[in-house]
């Protein structure tokens, strides 16, 4: 090994904790981009793969019935490959021990054989025998949160008809990874279940001997969607099709996509501030070895070693210290990637996780670290590779010092000479304090980020369900009816309030940009459904025209006045325009509303409704509820506020998890650059500053004038760590926008007040380990040897 | 290097390694600027020991530093041979200071990192025919001391091996600055008297810079500086070895 290498080696050993500290922020990054891009890519390679191996379909559609015969029709529409049929119920089970009301999906399985398409991948159990009409296979999710195994039986009434079923099997379906009941937002898989059955028992318990209210369908390669779409409303309107949709519409397929958009967005963030943090505490760390090594950088000039070998030479410590950062970062990238990948194979009951690493992974992982740390010290190396060496030879003339500007500005008679002495350092070098400043702000960004979810969640169920939907459960009928349906909700106990709704599908167009969703008819008076302006205030209904929630708005980029296209999906499937009136603030969805009598007149009706609001006495709401579900014109019952809180029970523990981890990683950063900076500045200072101790300072002053610089810039990075933390969640914020849900930016006080903490509790910390180095200021030997 | 400018300045004389002609230099300390020379013309000739002798702040290390390609004067020119100094490019005078040169510093500037042995492997690696790392530490008598780290030696110590460090190239000329300002005189002696082996051993031309007039006596000549300008240029007719001399 060449002696000027085994200096390198020397020189990173004796400054082994401060390496460690900048490589471990690297390996946090780099941890953190493999982590985040493996289980992404694992996450769409498994998907993928599911999909692929069972067969999940491409287009969707339901009807109300149609007969088996218009299976030749569908097989016949050019494009399509594969058709499957199915009977779709929607049913209430009743589970021993638990009184809450639960709701499912019961599905038909095809006969003697596992089916073409959908296929469940059974994981405990088995699938039903022939001829045995009560065994049902169960969705694995729901079957463990209550606590289902195979052998157990539970109670469904089909059609207003109770039936026993028992359970013979646990089973995943591609089409239920998200297990989420119709018009919930979030999963709850205690209310919530997804059941199989034999075909024959199941149509004939729903009326649908001979026929099917569900088809699912594959394209051949090539194909064009929307074309088989269309031909397949055309056939299937006629028995009362509901417009049929794509895989991109399908709810368990559209809020996993959505959940793998999020994790490319921490891909991304969270990398770039470690790298940033890097950059900076190798800046610092290796332009202080620069100025020490000054006259060893001299010398190796005088022996004919040539700029670009000194620029290298310190490159390789550089390189070095990023070398082990790479290292540690991909071992626990990949680490962390398994593990996370687990975990999700878990939360989203995958039955199985194929772990994926691209190689172009790691090698941008090491490339971008590599880019990075020579980004931040190409000053420092430019600096010693361009010393000029008889310059280095004698001893750096005093720093140039200028009385600062509040001095200039005459205040300087407030200040003692210690406080001259901080402020003209951070004036001198005010580009060094500035990164320090920044790089402790950051610190306190990301810890703000821990507390911006759980913030955020609070706040859109204040308004999208305390203030907007105020009603506490929905009744979804079988078919729009007449109004007079209200009165017999009306008159059960504990009933408050009810309101009746018309909902239809629709696809809205406003030139060439187009959305699938549903127009909500509402009373003008409505009180269960308040429309809310961007300041939370109410908006009412005009008597024409059409309302449409901001998100969906600015997606078809329509504002007030324009005509919009709207092609409705059912019934006689009419296009007509209509003038958008306004838009409303809403965080769920994209919905759509119009004054009910006005949507009734569109499509040419009389007074239709097709649900309604309740507001009940919660005393009664369980009661109210089971006795809905037994209506047979009730189609289902959604229940938002208890499929919150469920929620809440089942992301509580990851939220914690994550928050805990954010404090950590920011208060790890915070610790490092307040630590390093300081620790740079006894270094620099250690003359000046025992010179002060012989004059006859005490430690405390001296240390004042340490510690007081970095005190002061920690109190002004805080306020900038606290922008920098809303830009940060309101970033965050805005890439998980989504049809599906919008977060709000909202942060808490508590949220400041928490990362104000941990970044002071950091900093006294280091003050602390300083204050007793400061203890260990030599004077004399510090006053005798050559800076 | 232009034609014109070698046959206006380039030495007749043979035997001449250096020639210096007119040369000042003034550079900036903060915002102070500093006239550390003021035209110094100077000869100096092949194997022989020269001794640069001034107060602090005469201009010595200044002139000693352009001779070694270390700095560049603000006017004049500097010869060494044929070569112009002052005309040479960054990467020429690095070249010249990896294959011709010596330095040995008032501080010694060992790199603490490195063993003795390697402090010298340092400038050996890089060199075109040097001697080993052992046997320019043996020409100073460390030879038992290969291993060790500088803080592990006494100050006399690191400046021999600052010399070892310096020879090892077998380079043309040894440029030796305030070479025993930091060691005591007992000390002092052991150094001058390697600095003087290999002025007769090798031929090393050698030029020591000093403020201390006694080591002059050991000098073929003594150039005295002041005030940036040479006072005075004197041969020394009989030579005192080292342990003879005090101060």
């Amino acid at each position: 090994m060449k002696a000027l290498d085994r200096k390198l080696w020397r020189e990173l050993w004796a400054m082994r904790m401060q390496a460690a500290a900048i490589a471990l922020v690297i390996v946090s990054g780099i941890g953190i981009f493999i982590m985040s891009l493996s289980t992404l890519h694992s996450l769409y390679q498994t998907r993928e793969t599911f999909y692929r191996d069972n067969h999940f379909a491409q287009v969707f559609a339901s009807v109300k019935r149609a007969p088996l015969s218009v299976l030749q029709r569908l097989e016949a529409i050019a494009g399509v490959d594969q058709v499957e049929t199915r009977v779709v119920a929607y049913v209430n089970l009743q589970i021993e021990g638990f009184s809450d009301p639960v709701s499912g999906h019961l599905l038909s399985l095809p006969d003697n054989s596992p089916g073409r398409l959908n296929r469940v991948y059974l994981r405990q159990g088995r699938l039903p025998e022939p001829g045995r009409d009560s065994e049902v296979l169960v969705s694995y999710e729901f079957a463990r949160a209550q606590g289902l195994e195979p052998g157990d039986s539970l109670g469904a009434t089909i059609n207003g008809r109770s039936k026993r079923l028992t359970v013979v099997g646990l089973v995943l379906s591609p089409e239920y990874i998200y297990q989420i009941a119709p018009g919930a937002v979030f999963p709850d898989y205690r209310h919530y279940g997804v059941l199989w059955m034999a075909r024959k028992p199941l149509a004939s318990a729903y009326d649908m001997d001979g026929a099917f209210n569900n088809v699912a369908l594959t394209l051949t390669e090539g194909s064009n969607e929307q074309d088989v779409i269309d031909r397949l409303d055309n056939i299937l309107d006629r028995y009362g099709g509901n417009g049929a949709f794509a895989r991109e519409d399908q709810i368990s397929h559209r809020f996993l996509s959505e959940e793998l958009k999020q994790q490319r967005t921490i891909a991304t963030l969270f990398p770039v501030i470690f790298f940033g943090v890097a950059a900076f505490l190798l800046n610092v760390v290796i332009s202080r070895l620069i100025s020490l090594e000054r006259e060893q950088i001299a010398s190796l000039k005088a022996f004919g070693y040539s700029n670009v070998a000194i620029g290298l030479h310190y490159g390789k410590l550089v390189l070095m210290i990023v070398g082990v950062g790479i290292v540690g970062g991909i071992g626990a990238g990949i680490w962390m990637g398994r593990g996370l990948s687990n975990m999700y194979m878990d939360f989203y009951s995958l039955p199985y996780m194929i772990f994926v690493l691209k190689p172009w992974v790691i090698v941008a992982a090491a490339v971008i670290s590599m880019l990075v740390a020579i980004l931040g010290t190409l000053h420092a190396l430019r600096k010693a590779a361009r010393l000029p060496p008889a310059q280095a030879m004698r001893p750096e003339p005093p720093a140039l010092y200028r009385t600062t500007l509040v001095e200039r500005l005459g205040l300087q008679r407030r200040f003692s000479q210690p406080t001259r002495m901080i402020l003209r350092q951070i004036e001198r070098r005010p580009l060094k304090s500035l990164l320090t400043t920044l790089g402790i702000a950051l610190s306190c960004g990301v810890i703000m980020i821990s507390g911006f979810q759980k913030g955020s969640i609070d706040y859109m169920v204040k308004v999208q369900f305390g203030m907007s939907q105020r009603e506490d459960l929905i009744a979804n009928f079988t078919e729009p009816t007449s109004l007079r349906a209200l009165y017999s909700l009306r008159s059960m106990q504990g009933v408050e309030r009810v309101e009746g709704v018309r909902n239809v599908a629709v696809r809205l167009q406003f030139e060439h940009r187009s959305r699938r969703t549903a127009i909500q008819g509402i009373a003008a008076d409505a009180e269960l459904t308040r429309l809310l302006d961007t300041r939370l205030q109410r908006v009412t209904l005009p008597p024409d025209g059409i309302i449409l929630n901001d998100y969906l708005a600015q997606l078809l980029q329509v504002r007030p006045g324009d005509r919009l296209s709207i092609q409705v999906l059912e019934g006689s499937r009419p296009r007509v325009q209509v003038t958008v009136a306004g838009t409303v603030r809403q965080y769920l969805g994209m919905n759509a509303y119009m004054q009910r009598e006005a949507l009734n007149r569109l499509l040419g009706e009389g007074h239709a409704i097709s649900g309604a609001l309740m507001q009940v006495d919660s005393r009664y709401q369980g009661d109210i509820h089971n006795e809905l579900r037994q209506m047979p014109r009730v189609a289902g019952v959604v229940e938002q506020r208890a499929a919150i809180s469920s929620f809440y029970d089942t992301v509580a523990e990851t939220i914690v998890f994550f928050a805990f981890i954010s404090t950590l990683l920011g208060g790890c950063i915070a610790f490092g650059v307040v630590y390093n900076s300081m620790r740079i500045a006894l270094s620099e200072r250690n003359r000046e500053l025992a010179s002060l101790r012989v004059l006859g300072f005490e430690r405390s002053e001296v240390a004042y004038i340490l510690l007081g610089e970095l005190g002061l810039l920690t109190l002004v990075a805080i306020p900038l760590g606290m922008a920098i933390g809303y830009g940060l969640c309101l970033y965050m914020a805005s890439q998980f926008n989504s049809d599906l849900y919008r977060v709000p930016p909202v942060l808490d006080v508590r949220v400041y007040a928490l990362a104000a903490a941990v970044i002071i509790v950091s900093a006294l910390i280091s003050a602390v380990m300083i204050w007793r180095n400061l203890a260990r200021l030599d004077m004399v030997a510090v006053l005798k040897t050559r800076e | 290097m232009s034609p014109q400018s070698q046959q206006r300045h380039s030495p007749l004389e043979p035997g001449v390694v250096f020639h210096v002609h007119g040369v000042t230099k003034v550079y900036q300390m903060g915002e102070v600027s500093v006239h550390a020379l003021r035209g110094v013309d100077l000869d100096l000739y092949n194997g022989e020991f020269a001794v640069l002798l001034g107060a602090s702040g005469s201009g010595k290390s200044t002139l000693l530093n352009i001779l070694g390609g270390l700095d560049t004067p603000t006017d004049g020119h500097v010869f060494y041979g044929e070569r112009d100094l002052t005309r040479a490019d960054e990467g020429e005078l690095t070249e010249y200071r990896r294959y011709h040169v010596g330095f040995v510093f008032q501080f010694y500037n060992l790199i603490p990192s490195l063993t003795a042995r390697e402090n010298v492997a340092v400038v050996t690696e890089i060199a075109r025919s040097p001697m080993s790392p052992e046997k320019a530490l043996q020409m100073v008598e460390l030879g038992q001391r290969l291993d060790h780290f500088p803080a592990q030696l006494s100050g006399g110590e690191q400046q021999r091996v600052a010399i070892a460090r310096a020879i090892a190239k077998n380079p043309d000329v040894l440029l030796c600055d305030e070479p025993t300002g930091a060691l005591d005189s007992k000390t002092g002696i052991v150094v001058l008297e390697a600095l003087q082996r290999v002025n007769e051993e090798l031929g090393t031309t050698t030029v020591v810079i000093t403020h201390n007039a006694g080591i002059a006596q050991m000098a073929n000549r003594v150039i005295q500086l002041a005030d940036g300008r040479i006072t005075d240029v004197r041969a020394n007719a009989s030579r005192l070895p080292p342990r003879e001399l005090t101060w």
